[in-house]
């Protein structure tokens, strides 16, 4: 067992893990973060997207003892206060059905944002290449980021 | 009483956002694997490495030793409780259903069926323990090719052989006259590729008993029907089981099942007297989750020189996989009555065999027999189009029924009771530019640009709003096809609405509150739906078959009606007036022609709770529900245009401009309509460009992890033209289902467009899905064929095109006897 200490969305935990532990299984059945779900296996659907330092990661395909000393935000913790434009634009552009994918397209896209805050439709595709939804035909999502980036969201 | 239509319609129509939203953008979510109960354990699956096998010994000994580990189990070890997983729809009273264990005892039959578990403390022990678990096999010869499986030397999936039914449909009209006496005839071999599903988030379960009762969460498109077949399959009391389906992440027909999982959590949780959990990996979902299609269709046409359609001929192959599951057998059956699609004909004949294969077993996916039906169709109307040297939006029209001419019985026996082909495709024609994009075309081969454009043509239609429960039934299927909704008024004025429609991302509490809020004139944010937990809502027929709105949508409407019968009589009583006097405008009982005298349903709601003043005989509830059976099934249509280029020296092909023009009906709310589209015609698409499930000789799966079978991203769709013609259904509501209908229409929609690309260079066929590699060698073995010669698609095993000039060659393809429906 390996002791971590890590800040996940605000809230600083320190516990002994497995080494082999997956971060999103540390966030999910440790902490009872279950707003990060769990698509795959093998790091292709983006569902399980954190902000690790503020950098999209696949938790998935992130040990826990990696993120040791790093500081997490989730789906859980993105809104300050009021919801954040990207979670409000993807409501208004129904950007989202089941909504399995969404805390990981949300993620995926606030990093994209981050990186690029006036993305052009292509680059917003490629952007979010890593993230698969299954639900929406992907136009919704295009239009949500698109949306959300005129509305500030990567300033 | 039909007070409710002259009410204002503020709601229906109108682009709400959706109320789910508010939980699933926060996180705030109850997907099955988020569960956790005291005590709560979990369960992982040892599966079949061979795809046939007998099983000689199951040794679990090393596994139950292991810290942690609480139980481990065979077969074996449940062979006298679990029973056989159920097939609901016996297609034929001679159909074979081998009986199917939850748990392999004697024999594997497809890679990764289940044959043995661990149950343990938590997830990384069970799945390490599994390890230990000692399985000796003695390897059968596989079945895999559906093709060869009825020839005499095949090795047997089962005893009983690999044929599971042959099934005839009726045949209409003089099929052999339509063939012999027409000027073309045209016939093909198309192949299906087979599908996995893939919802986003993967099977999950939970089970746990208190006592004699059992709860059982997993992520199901079907609760009600799940709670029926634990009890009648599994013998467990059905008043003693609880199914929820919390928050479930897509389904796509691939969790409208009965599943080993399923039934293996309740069995265990009882023998060990704990809660139990499993929650399936990817790579053991693409092996374990039914797939979809998986067809070889024979299809003939015949049709005079100008275009009219004498006769079609279908004859299918349909590999059920190793076993018989929920719906198996009926998938392609539906189809049946589709091939003839938006087409008058003289004639029809339609034969599907079902073959047992040592691979995963196929069921219900996203359209369920109609895509494969509307692919072969608008296939071979674009290939008719071409010997006939016509335009095939021409033929198309020339055949198609006439707007004027509903209700129309079409010669598969179905009643089409709406319909305008004509303005649908209109409307398509001028957002997608037809005549530029065909003068482009014409100009680009002229040139022999090593870029062709195509266009591709889907004049389709489906039947949806599953389904009229006489019909089901004389299809020899198991249960009805009704649904349920209930409305409780609550004293503060406030509104709870039942259905026993089971969301899983169709946003049925916004659509749900939207009807209500019309018909019973209470504000949208007042409206609670509730859905997906037999004990919250204890009757319904689930959601599968795009049936939610059409058939569940007129439930709700049934109660609201009965909820407005009971208000009048308090609220006349209320008002000293007499209830024949009363109207019911805008959620208030008011006195005909003096609409200042009235109370609110709110007003009437909290009288009827306090039932200090209740007219006589009326019992102190407004509560209310209605069950609805449809009378007949709801037809969608539509005209989806696709233009595609196709890069002629490395096969690539990219969607230019999509343009999808549905006709649903009535809308309630065109966001969510939109978003329905889109979402199918990314999964239409993705079967003509990208998916397809591929086992190698062994019977192994090759394709059980996202990286090889191709999820198309937001980088392999195109964005999406879509508009909508509004003619309405023959019901009350005026609505027909829309979640399959992008589907079904996508991918003959994109084939259509790359063979016609590529029919300057000889191609006639490409064999899905259209990858690069396929569609260049398709290319290429055009250009090894005699010049203007047609040519077909080198891989794929074996399809063959070819184009008589007479009826001689078409008469094998499908029988003319009676049928067995």
């Amino acid at each position: 067992m390996t002791q971590i200490k890590m800040t996940v969305d605000g809230v600083s935990y320190a516990d002994e893990v497995e080494p082999r532990l997956l971060l999103v299984h540390y966030l999910r059945d440790v902490l009872g973060k279950t707003g990060t779900p769990i698509g795959c296996d093998t790091s292709n659907c983006g569902a399980c997207t954190v902000l690790m330092d503020g950098v999209s990661v696949k938790s998935c395909s992130v040990l826990a003892v990696q993120a040791d000393g790093t500081e997490i935000t989730t789906i859980e913790g993105l809104a300050n206060g009021e919801l954040h434009p990207l979670q409000k634009a993807f409501n208004t552009e129904h950007a989202l059905q089941c909504g399995y994918c969404t805390p990981g397209m949300i993620l995926a896209s606030a990093d994209l944002l981050r990186d690029n805050p006036h993305p052009s439709d292509e680059e917003i595709r490629e952007g979010l290449e890593g993230n698969l939804c299954r639900c929406t035909g992907y136009e919704n999502i295009v239009r949500a980021v698109r949306r959300a980036a005129q509305a500030g969201a990567g300033q | 009483m039909t007070a409710t239509a002259e009410s204002p319609a503020a709601e229906l129509g109108r682009a709400r956002t959706r109320k789910e939203d508010a939980r699933l953008i926060t996180g705030q979510t109850s997907w099955t694997d988020n569960m956790t109960l005291p005590g709560m354990l979990h369960m992982a699956f040892l599966r079949s490495p061979y795809a046939h096998a007998k099983i000689t010994s199951v040794d679990v000994s090393g596994a139950k030793s292991m810290p942690g580990v609480v139980a481990a189990f065979s077969g074996a070890d449940f062979a006298e409780e679990q029973g056989s997983l159920p097939c609901a729809w016996p297609v034929t009273p001679d159909i074979i259903i081998p009986p199917h264990p939850p748990m392999a005892t004697e024999e594997v039959r497809y890679v990764g069926e289940a044959v043995a578990v661990v149950v343990a403390r938590d997830r990384y022990t069970a799945a390490d323990a599994i390890a230990s678990i000692d399985v000796s096999y003695e390897p059968l010869e596989p079945v895999l090719d559906m093709k060869t499986a009825l020839d005499e030397s095949s090795p047997k999936v089962h005893e009983t052989g690999n044929l599971s039914y042959d099934f005839v449909f009726p045949t209409a009209g003089d099929i052999d006259a339509a063939f012999s006496g027409a000027d073309v005839v045209v016939e093909r071999e198309f192949r299906q590729q087979r599908l996995i599903p893939t919802a986003m988030e993967p099977r999950a379960v939970v089970a746990s008993w208190l006592g004699d009762d059992v709860t059982l969460w997993s992520a199901t498109q079907i609760p009600h029907v799940l709670r029926f077949a634990i009890a009648a399959f599994f013998g467990i009391p059905e008043q003693s089981i609880r199914v929820v389906a919390p928050d479930v992440g897509g389904g796509f027909g691939s969790k409208l099942q009965v599943t080993a999982e399923e039934v293996l959590a309740v069995l265990i949780s009882r023998r060990i007297g704990k809660p139990v959990k499993w929650t399936e990996s990817r790579s053991e979902g693409n092996m374990t989750v039914h797939h979809g299609r998986d067809q070889w269709q024979r299809i003939g046409i015949a049709a005079d020189r100008d275009g009219r359609i004498r006769g079609l001929k279908v004859d299918l192959l349909a590999d059920m996989g190793a076993y018989l599951m929920l719906v198996t057998p009926g998938v392609p059956l539906l189809g049946a009555f589709m091939f003839p699609a938006i087409y008058k004909m003289d004639a029809y004949s339609f034969r599907c065999r079902g073959i047992f294969t040592t691979k995963m077993p196929t069921d219900a996916y996203r359209g369920a027999g109609r895509p494969e039906a509307t692919f072969a169709i608008e296939r071979i109307m674009d290939e008719l189009a071409v010997e006939l040297g016509m335009d095939p939006l021409e033929l198309r029209e020339r055949n198609w029924i006439k707007h004027e001419e509903f209700p129309y019985s079409t010669i598969a026996g179905l009643v089409y009771d709406s319909g305008n082909y004509e303005a649908a495709t209109a409307r398509s024609k001028e957002l997608f530019g037809y005549d530029a994009l065909r003068a482009e075309q014409a100009e680009r081969n002229s040139r022999a640009d090593s870029v062709r454009l195509g266009i591709g043509i889907s004049t389709f239609t489906e039947m949806c709003g599953l389904a009229p429960s006489r019909v089901l039934g004389s299809l020899a299927y198991g249960a009805g096809g009704w649904e349920h909704a209930a409305i409780r008024m609550l004293p503060t004025g406030k509104v709870e609405v039942v259905t026993g429609s089971s969301a899983h991302g169709q946003g049925h509490e916004t659509a749900w509150s939207q009807i209500v809020a019309d018909h019973l004139g209470v504000p949208f944010e007042d409206i609670k739906v509730l859905h997906g937990d037999t004990q919250v809502a204890p009757k319904g027929m689930d959601t599968y078959g795009s049936r939610s709105l059409a058939v569940g949508g007129m439930a709700l409407v049934g109660a609201c009606d009965k909820v407005i019968e009971k208000g009048k009589r308090v609220a006349a009583h209320m008002m000293e007036a007499s209830v024949d006097d009363l109207e019911f405008v805008g959620g208030r009982f008011q006195v005909r022609g003096d609409p200042e005298q009235g109370r609110s349903i709110q007003e009437v709601s909290l009288a009827t709770f306090a039932a200090h003043d209740l007219p006589e005989g009326v019992e102190p509830s407004l509560d209310s529900d209605a069950t609805y059976d449809p009378d007949n099934f709801s037809f969608p249509h539509g005209t989806h245009l696709c233009a595609v280029e196709v890069d002629t020296e490395t096969g690539m092909v990219k969607i230019r401009s999509y343009v999808a023009v549905d006709d649903v009906g009535k809308v309630v709310n065109p966001l969510i309509v939109e978003g329905q589209v889109h979402g199918g015609l990314a999964q239409g698409i993705a079967q003509a460009l990208y998916e397809e499930a591929v086992y190698d000789d062994a019977g192994n799966l090759l394709t059980t992890t996202m990286a090889d079978y191709l999820i198309p991203s937001a980088m392999d769709l195109p964005s999406y033209v879509t508009d909508r013609t509004e003619t309405p259904a023959a019901t009350r509501l005026g609505v027909k289902g829309v979640g399959e209908a992008g589907t079904i229409a996508s991918t003959p929609a994109v084939v259509n467009a790359i063979v016609d690309a590529l029919r300057p260079l000889g191609v006639s066929e490409v064999v899905m899905p259209c990858s690069p590699e396929r569609v260049w060698r398709a290319i290429e073995a055009a250009r090894g064929s005699a010049a203007g010669a047609s040519a077909s698609a080198a891989d794929g095993g074996g399809v063959t095109g070819s184009t008589v000039g007479h009826a001689a060659t078409a008469s094998d393809i499908a029988g003319s006897d009676g049928g067995a429906a």
